[in-house]
């Protein structure tokens, strides 16, 4: 398995607005704790070492890692970046 | 019982024929001399006599230890210190533990236990001073008419020729010289030998330096481990807690890279910040916050790094301890990983010595224990950034952890104020011991083996009325497998060499009542577990002829390749 880059959020603007919210109120070293729980308890969640370290990879990169999935032939076009 | 004062006890100089022959113009010439009479030397010299080797051990002074140093002795360590009959000492003078508690900040964040399996003869650690051990290790040493112990003798060169080396030795009346075949290394993290061969160990320096003391006092708390990140008593900085024997307690506080090691050596600096911690641990503890009387003991103000050398043989030279590897101190990795270098050299260079195994046998000590010190530097590395995060948001993540752990099972177990010392898998699993039931009383498995032997562990051989699935190890070897035998281990016939045959120790249901042995080696009947000498597992065999087992030994000592050098054994 690889990373998913194509959207899997059952309601990605309802968790980005969530996000936003939790920040709301907090200085900007609490939020930079926040943050890092937040990336420990999905980094455990996701657990699988190759795609944790793609992600990684892909966030030094500030774009998306290719993705496999993309490139096998037939396979509906990746999703626009608009 | 009298005891010796291994803190003062001062071992005498003595004049030896090789100084005799050395003044008559000659060169004395000894199979092994090990250099370094401390935890890794002197187990390496035992383990050598008691397979027949003679070893001429070197110090360069008569002093054991000073201070308490090492202090945390694994079960590993343990366990190859009974192979050479002195653990039980070490278990009934330290204090045994397996329990250790991480605080952060003012709470306690979580406990763990490193033996919560029962069943086993030895707990996860013992602390004890290193002096101690020393001492028991050379009284165990001076009981082997094949060691000869000499102290100040204090090696100042050193020559390699293709078939030995020369050491060149300095004494109070003078210096000497003698020749031998191979030389252990064993003189510590400021080796003069890896001096004298131009060598360094390479790896990376931490700026961080750490008080080390020593304080005797009557405490109430249990014999724990407990480990502060960033406690109200010494903020920004790490703290460990540590009971030793002798009513000695062992503190490690983290200082800073700007802190003056002279200064805080100083009782004056010192005993405040213990009293400080005293309360808040009494309070942890659930006690009144009482400090009770304290006393200094012994105190060191160290740095460190983590680094080896390149190689662990040079020719002849084989380096074995911190002279090969150098660790941070979190997770106990010194002093343990040294002797299991010895553990796993001893076997190698006696079968060398005693034409049984080829010179290359030695190339693999050396990859092998290099590949283990690998482990034992990035476990005490990794340690080190969780304990002194050397940027902001390396200390944002651990405090992150650290904060989760509270309430989450996956944080704690990536708390890590130390993973503490466990062998090595990467060249074979140590075989785990087990209880079991033999001759009558109870037993350890780990206790059949004997010096310098292979062990077969035979499980569940079926009956001989059943000869068409009978394991056929055995009657080769003058053995047999007996129809309800309670013989759980076998000694050859007359006319076999030991060496050449396994111990064998059949584990059925009279030896294994419990089943743990079964367990604990995933076994089926039929399967054969063989164990080198230093307990390593090396084959897993399904019902195996004795050829079988026999090429899996010879593999294992370095014969499948050049067996037609080697000639058979005497």
């Amino acid at each position: 398995m690889s990373l998913i880059t194509a959207s899997h959020f059952d309601a990605g603007d309802d968790f980005y607005e969530a996000l936003i919210a939790a920040h709301h109120g907090l200085e900007p070293a609490q939020s930079h704790a926040f943050n890092a729980r937040l990336i420990l308890l999905l980094a455990n969640h996701i657990g699988r070492q190759d795609v944790l370290l793609e992600a990684l990879s892909a966030a030094a990169r500030a774009l998306p890692a290719p993705s496999t999935e993309a490139l096998t032939p037939g396979s509906a076009s990746p999703r626009g970046q608009a | 019982m009298s005891e010796v004062d291994y803190q003062r006890v001062v071992y005498p100089y003595r004049r030896g024929p090789d100084q005799d022959a050395h003044a008559r113009g000659q060169l004395a010439c000894h199979p092994v001399a090990v250099v370094g009479a401390g935890p890794v030397g002197l187990t390496a010299a035992i383990d050598l006599a008691l397979q027949g080797v003679p070893v001429v051990l070197l110090n360069d002074d008569g002093r054991l230890s000073v201070g308490s140093r090492a202090l945390c002795f694994s079960k590993r360590t343990l366990e190859i210190l009974d192979r050479l009959g002195c653990g039980q000492r070490l278990v009934d003078k330290g204090v045994s533990w397996n329990v250790g508690r991480v605080f952060f900040r003012d709470e306690q964040v979580y406990r763990f236990d490193l033996l919560a399996e029962s069943g086993h003869q030895r707990p996860a650690f013992v602390n004890l001073q290193q002096y101690y051990v020393e001492g028991f290790l050379v009284e165990r040493a001076l009981e082997l008419p094949l060691i000869d112990l000499r102290w100040h003798h204090r090696v100042t060169g050193l020559e390699q020729h293709g078939d030995g080396v020369t050491l060149s030795i300095d004494t109070p009346e003078g210096p000497y010289a003698l020749r031998a075949d191979h030389v252990v290394a064993c003189d510590g993290s400021r080796s003069t030998l890896r001096r004298l061969i131009g060598q360094e160990s390479h790896g990376r320096t931490f700026k961080d330096r750490f008080l080390i003391a020593d304080v005797r006092m009557n405490a109430p708390f249990p014999a724990e481990r407990w480990f502060w990140f960033d406690p109200p008593f010494h903020p920004g900085q790490s703290v460990l807690l540590h009971r030793q024997p002798d009513g000695v307690w062992r503190i490690d506080f983290q200082l800073g890279w700007d802190a003056d090691p002279a200064l805080e050596k100083q009782p004056a600096r010192i005993l405040p910040r213990v009293r400080t911690l005293m309360r808040e641990a009494s309070i942890a503890a659930g006690g009144d916050g009482q400090v009770p009387d304290i006393e200094l003991v012994w105190a060191s103000v160290y740095t460190f790094a983590c680094m080896r050398m390149d190689s662990f043989r040079h020719g002849r030279l084989l380096f074995a301890g911190d002279a090969a590897h150098g660790v941070s101190p979190f997770g106990a990795r010194g002093a343990n990983s040294g002797i299991q270098d010895a553990d796993n050299l001893a076997w190698k260079l006696a079968a060398v010595v005693q034409g049984r195994a080829p010179d290359a046998l030695l190339d693999r000590y050396a990859r092998e224990r290099e590949m283990a010190a690998d482990e034992n530097i990035l476990n005490s590395t990794r340690s080190t950034d969780f304990i002194t995060p050397k940027s902001e948001v390396s200390r944002l993540f651990r405090d992150a952890t650290l904060t989760l752990a509270r309430d989450f099972d996956f944080a704690r177990r990536l708390v890590n104020s130390g993973r503490l010392s466990v062998p090595t898998t990467a060249y074979g699993a140590v075989a785990t011991d087990a209880p079991i039931h033999l001759e009558g009383r109870d037993d350890w498995l780990l206790r059949q083996m004997r010096p310098g032997r292979f062990t077969a562990l035979i499980f569940d051989a079926p009956p001989s009325a059943d000869r068409g699935q009978r394991a056929s190890v055995g009657p080769e070897w003058g053995l047999g497998v007996l129809e309800g035998s309670p013989m759980p281990r076998g000694e050859p016939a007359p006319g076999l060499a030991q060496w050449t045959v396994p111990v064998l120790v059949h584990i059925d249901d009279a030896l294994d009542p419990q089943g743990l042995v079964r367990t604990r080696y995933n076994a089926e009947p039929g399967l054969v577990v063989l164990l080198r000498p230093d307990q390593h597992v090396c084959a897993r065999l399904h019902r195996p002829t004795a050829a079988d087992i026999e090429a899996a030994m010879r593999r294992a000592l370095g014969r499948d390749v050049v067996l037609e050098e080697v000639s058979a054994c005497p």
